[in-house]
């Protein structure tokens, strides 16, 4: 039988075998090297592979960004790691204006395979600057591709396939979900797919990352509790959206519920409803409603049970829209 | 004033230097020389094809031409280039089409050449940008010859005076270092960013700032095209053995607008052109040339003549390129299929459709 391995672990192995399968493909990152990262995903990497494959680089973000552009350019893979959330907006020029539109620029003559990691979102108790969900800002920016994983199983097949993908892919890590252990094996979705977690008839709960988890609690506790039944759907995808089973969903049960952990306003979220109600309007029962952040910067730690979505908000939203 | 390094003095004299000499030939001066006369054609071209309408927008060259055409001719093929909006010149010296530089300013594309094909990247507007891109490529040249052997290419970026303040830049200046990778950083100090001056970004020379990120600089009359082919020669050599980065200072002057959208009168004076216009780059070439007798005035009037006719090609595949289909913008967005561009393209021809319907 497949062993279980964390979320952390099942990393490193992708990141492993794309070393040993395809010479092109480099790590580059803070403190990637010898240290083997802050959560240790590139673990053992630079013992194996060596100055030339495995990076490590000066502090300085845009400069990891920039120079995997030239490094791309020059027919590699770069796999750049960028320690924290909050620490991506130093590399946000180069990410949008360089990376997201050389391909375009060039009338396709340039690919750019640069898979950019960011271990993202809260609950670690962390200090500020690293527990952000930035993905919305990058979302928006045409040429770059996003998805993020929930469980182990999926992040060593996705960031495989990441990293095989020949546009730019940012892919964000729930690092609160790092140390959750799955079996690692086939996975039946590629990795512009949505799926289907748990199935259930009455309220449709479409969530990604650190909030699957979460969302799959709360539909166990909804279930047991009240007898009522949520399907949850982990997008996986952020960039495309893969709305297909969403839309499915909601045909059958006429409420939605959006759950992430980045502010509301704006979020996600905001695009996901928006596509709900254009496409499932004469199914709906309820608007579509978001659970995430409130339009305030990270709170200090102690406060963060409170910003973040948890069991109880996601099910107060399951009422809202079930009209109770 | 730091030292100047000059091989050819604005009345077209030849000096020579202990370290920084240069062997060249007749037919390789010439060469210098029409190369120059080309591009600054092309400039003029451009400029008044702006002034009529057919270019949205053009960043002049005039000035720089000895920078340029300098630090192009000292490259290899093998060896890549990675440019702003103005090198014009560097790019004839690669080989790109010169119309497909006016086609970007045209605005029928963003990029207009494949850069593979040339060594020689897509113009950055965001100042600064491509250092960066610049020491990634190096960093894979060192990869692929094997790190510590020498790299046997180069990599050179070009960037302007007011790019210096740029953190990319600075952040370039440090990952070449510690890499040790193998480019040169070719700095035209044009003494403008749009209405900025110099001393708006340093309060020392340029090249100085090199020694600090633990790399030579050098300062080079940048209207001076055999001293500029020589110092560009000697640390793209050097670059290419493995000995590091290094920097260039091309001491220059922006003749023109930073673009045609500029005013310059309303923040520097005439006087200062006026002493930058007995620097010109081309007309030293042309009196040593004549005076030597590497050149007589038929060679010259041959190049008059090309630069007409050339001339005349911009006008006329300037006027004739067409708008792209308006399906363009999503053609290349993604190299693999991308579901969101897909439906947006189907539902923007359906409804450009029923517009012509």
């Amino acid at each position: 039988m497949a062993e279980s391995v964390t979320l952390a672990a099942a990393l490193n192995r992708a990141l492993r075998d794309c070393l040993a399968d395809d010479d092109s493909v480099l790590v580059m990152g803070e403190d990637v090297g010898r240290l083997g990262g802050v959560f240790r995903v590139t673990d053992g990497l630079h013992a194996d592979y060596g100055d030339a494959r495995v990076i490590d680089t000066p502090l300085s973000e845009s400069g990891i960004i920039g120079t995997a552009i030239g490094l791309a350019m020059r027919g590699y893979r770069p796999v750049c790691e960028i320690q924290f959330d909050g620490f991506v907006f130093p590399a946000f020029d180069q990410i949008t204006t360089q990376l997201a539109k050389y391909h375009a620029r060039s009338d396709g003559a340039i690919r750019l395979p640069v898979t950019i990691r960011i271990p993202y979102g809260g609950g670690i108790g962390a200090v500020e600057h690293h527990s952000e969900s930035p993905e919305a800002y990058f979302a928006h920016t045409a040429g770059l591709r996003l998805v993020t994983c929930s469980q182990a199983r999926d992040g060593y097949q996705m960031l495989r396939e990441a990293i095989a993908c020949d546009d730019p892919v940012i892919f964000f890590e729930p690092k609160r979900r790092y140390w959750d252990k799955a079996e690692i094996g086939a996975v039946a979705e590629g990795l512009f797919q949505s799926r289907v977690v748990r199935a259930g008839t009455d309220v449709t709960v479409i969530c990604y990352g650190p909030t699957v988890r979460t969302c799959l609690e709360a539909a166990g506790l909804a279930d047991e509790e009240d007898g009522i039944s949520l399907e949850v759907i982990d997008l996986r995808t952020l960039s495309p959206l893969d709305l297909g089973p969403v839309f499915e969903s909601v045909g059958r049960t006429g409420r939605a519920v959006v759950v992430h952990e980045a502010p509301v306003f704006l979020g996600l979220g905001a695009e996901i409803a928006a596509r709900i109600s254009q496409e499932c309007f004469f199914s709906l029962e309820a608007p579509a409603i978001r659970v995430g952040a409130p339009h305030a910067p990270y709170p200090p730690s102690r406060l963060e049970h409170h910003y973040l979505p948890d069991v109880d908000r996601i099910l107060d939203a399951v009422d809202t829209v079930r009209g109770i | 004033m730091a030292e100047l390094l000059q091989l050819l003095t604005p009345e077209g004299e030849r000096r020579h230097h202990r370290e920084y000499d240069l062997e060249i030939s007749a037919e390789e001066l010439r060469r210098l020389y029409r190369d120059m006369e080309l591009v600054r054609r092309l400039d003029m071209e451009a400029h008044a094809l702006q002034r009529q309408g057919e270019l949205g927008l053009w960043p002049p060259l005039l000035g720089q031409e000895a920078a340029q055409i300098g630090a192009g001719r000292a490259l290899q093929p093998d060896d890549y280039a990675f440019p702003t909006y103005r090198e014009h010149g560097v790019a004839w010296t690669r080989g790109v089409d010169p119309v497909s530089l006016l086609a970007l300013f045209r605005g029928v594309t963003n990029g207009g050449y494949d850069p593979a094909a040339h060594n020689f990247a897509l113009p950055t507007i965001v100042i600064g940008d491509q250092t960066l891109h610049a020491v990634g490529y190096a960093m894979g040249m060192q990869r692929d010859a094997g790190l510590g052997q020498p790299p046997g290419h180069a990599v050179i970026s070009f960037f302007g005076d007011g790019a210096s303040s740029q953190g990319d830049v600075n952040e370039a200046f440090v990952w070449a270092s510690v890499n040790e990778a193998p480019v040169v950083f070719f700095c035209q100090n044009n003494q403008w960013a749009i209405s900025q001056p110099l001393s708006r970004q340093t309060r020392i020379p340029l090249y100085r700032r090199a020694e600090g990120f633990g790399f030579p600089g050098l300062r080079v009359d940048g209207n001076d095209v055999l001293a500029v082919l020589a110092v560009t020669r000697r640390a793209l050599d050097r670059a290419r053995r493995g000995e590091g980065p290094s920097l260039v200072e091309a001491y220059t002057y922006r003749m023109g607008a930073h673009t045609t959208s500029d005013d310059p009168s309303r923040y520097r004076v005439e006087a200062e052109l006026e002493q930058w216009r007995l620097k010109d780059p081309i007309e030293r070439v042309r009196a040593y040339l004549l005076r030597t007798g590497a050149a007589d005035r038929s060679f010259m009037e041959e190049v008059a003549q090309e630069s007409a006719a050339f001339a005349e090609h911009l006008r006329q595949s300037c006027r004739a390129m067409t708008d792209p289909a308006p399906d363009a913008m999503f053609t290349h967005v993604y190299a693999e299929p991308h579901a969101l561009v897909d439906e947006e393209q189907r539902w923007w021809a359906e409804y450009l459709g029923g517009e012509n319907g």
